[in-house]
């Protein structure tokens, strides 16, 4: 059954967008993740124009991630404080991110920028997490081995303007939360995603959060800047398309309480393991796309369209 | 003076041997609505001929004899685009040079009762800008250099594989050479506008007549709604966007506590 999308002009089988929705919406309820990361390169394949993919993908963050918090501010894992520095820093990163976006889409670019980022980011996080993860295995395999410092002292720890941050038991300056937050709004304008696989690994490693408030921290500035990325994209580009929206929605929100379901069954490294995997894949397949000779070399585009 | 007379009297019935093309189309509005899947549009007409015509014309069929073809021509609104190639640089296959291309059609169907190229004559086709090539016009596209060429060359490539440049060879039945009737499908990603639809009556190479017509496609109900809320009132649209985000995002989680629970 074909819908017609308004914005993006296209006309896209009702039950692929429903299956790409509930497929992400699993995966981001298994592994807490938001899901913009395969739900963008997902949406470029069947056909949607980039930007459209873009900025409607940051809208289905937006839904995949308000459950999510809902949840940890019951259980009281959100530290707000720490959230709203991100979330400044992340409107600001979001903003520049915007007029980046411009700028590419003018200079007809937009499409290797994402494609780029795309490779690079989750080249870098999928294989850290990959390291990390298998390394966290072998350790609970040969249990009895010595547990990690809650957090190390580091140079991020010696600089000006410290704040301190009850609920994450940290006395820590504000300038590298908000430089997170602001890396990650760049982010989320950009290619379209929430960016929590950058930010979680960046509270625990260079901010040294604990990881308990982590994901509901994270989470909580997610919602705020993709919020904002969606207002900016839909007033700057028109490229928000409520339809296709709706329905990467309909399908994410049934898809990812199935996915919290199965993610509950399995244990956490092998969680880790496998999210990590997947990142990987996405990467490569992203990543080949830009090395083997396309069939087309040509591509038309339709001026002051997508 | 009697051979005079039969000169006048051809020279004056010449050109009125010409039939005179007339046609419909069993729709001239599409409406683009969330179900829209593509639209199958029945387009029709006749020849008109005087009894003179048909007297002239019984004449030329003895004498070997002419046939009427008909050619019909969709095309949609048009459109500035700009074409890029991808080259190798660094490794990466990536954008490095564009042609932009002031006006060329968002959709283009020629349908035929013959082969294009066979019933119409390379100059006629220049003349009424019949065939895709000519509809986008080589000389629009930057210097006209080999270069040029073949951003346009890729132009109709790229359209003609996702059908929407269609070259409809033998799409035209001919009936008796009076009645004709062509049908065209409109693929589902279509532009909002006026499509023209041009209909030639074709004879020895050259076009004798021709009639025009236009189907209206424009967005409806829903998709109306919503595209232009978009663009008329984007912050509005936004907040909407966001709003049914958090709905369902709330809503769900929600719903399935309550499940649960039970």
């Amino acid at each position: 059954m074909l819908v017609y999308l308004p914005i993006a002009e296209v006309s896209t089988n009702l039950f692929t967008l429903l299956g790409v929705g509930a497929g992400v919406g699993m995966l981001s309820g298994m592994f807490g993740v938001g899901g913009g990361f395969l739900i963008t390169p997902l949406l470029f394949f069947i056909g949607i124009p980039p930007a459209v993919a873009v900025a409607t993908g940051a809208n289905q963050v937006v839904a995949s991630s308000i459950s999510g918090v809902l949840a940890h501010l019951r259980r009281k894992t959100v530290d707000l404080k720490m959230g709203t520095v991100l979330l400044i820093g992340g409107l600001i990163g979001s903003s520049l991110g915007i007029i980046v976006f411009r700028w590419l889409s003018a200079l007809g670019q937009i499409d290797l920028a994402v494609q780029l980022s795309y490779v690079v980011f989750l080249g870098i996080v999928g294989g850290l997490m990959l390291q990390e993860s298998l390394r966290a295995w072998y350790r609970t395999k040969k249990s009895g081995s010595p547990r990690r410092k809650l957090h190390q002292h580091t140079w991020v720890h010696a600089l000006p303007f410290k704040m301190k941050f009850r609920v994450s038991g940290l006395y820590i300056s504000v300038i590298p939360p908000l430089l997170v937050g602001a890396a990650v709004g760049v982010l989320s304008a950009v290619m379209g995603v929430g960016g929590g696989f950058i930010m979680v690994p960046a509270m625990i490693y260079l901010l040294g959060m604990p990881t308990k408030v982590v994901v509901g921290t994270s989470l909580f500035q997610i919602i705020f800047t993709t919020a904002y990325t969606t207002i900016m994209h839909a007033v700057t580009g028109h490229s928000v398309d409520i339809m296709l929206a709706t329905f990467l929605i309909l399908g994410g929100v049934i898809g990812a309480q199935f996915g919290t379901q199965i993610g509950t069954r399995l244990k956490a490294e092998q969680l880790r393991i496998l999210l990590a995997l997947l990142v990987i894949l996405v990467c490569l397949k992203v990543a080949t796309d830009l090395l083997i000779r396309p069939d087309e070399l040509y591509s038309v585009r339709v001026l002051g369209g997508f | 003076m009697r051979a005079l007379w039969l000169v006048l009297l051809l020279l004056v019935a010449l050109p009125a041997r010409a039939g005179e093309i007339v046609g419909a189309l069993s729709q001239n509005r599409v409406s683009l609505t969330a179900s829209f899947s593509g639209s199958e549009i029945l387009i029709f007409g006749a020849i008109r001929r005087t009894a003179e015509d048909l007297l002239a014309e019984a004449e030329a069929e003895a004498a070997g004899g002419v046939d009427y073809d008909v050619i019909i021509v969709i095309e949609g609104p048009r459109q500035p685009i700009a074409v890029w190639r991808k080259d190798r640089r660094a490794g990466i296959w990536m954008n490095v040079d564009s042609v932009t291309m002031a006006s060329v059609p968002s959709f283009y169907a020629v349908a035929t009762s013959g082969p294009l190229n066979q019933i119409l004559s390379p100059e006629a086709d220049a003349a009424y800008r019949i065939s895709a090539r000519q509809a986008i016009r080589a000389e629009q596209v930057g210097d006209g250099s080999p270069q040029a060429l073949l951003f346009a060359e890729a132009l109709l490539r790229i359209r003609e594989r996702s059908a929407h440049y269609m070259a409809l060879d033998r799409f035209v039945h001919l009936d008796r050479d009076i009645l004709f009737r062509a049908n065209v499908r409109l693929p589902a990603n279509l532009t909002e506008g006026a499509y023209t639809t041009r209909m030639y009556l074709v004879q020895d190479g050259e076009v004798v007549n021709q009639f025009r017509t236009a189907i209206f496609v424009r967005k409806d109900g829903l998709e109306r709604w919503l595209h232009e809320l978009a663009y008329e009132q984007p912050l509005l649209y936004g907040f909407l966007a966001l709003a049914i985000a958090i709905i369902a995002g709330w809503g769900a989680s929600a719903l399935f506590r309550l499940i649960r629970q039970q």
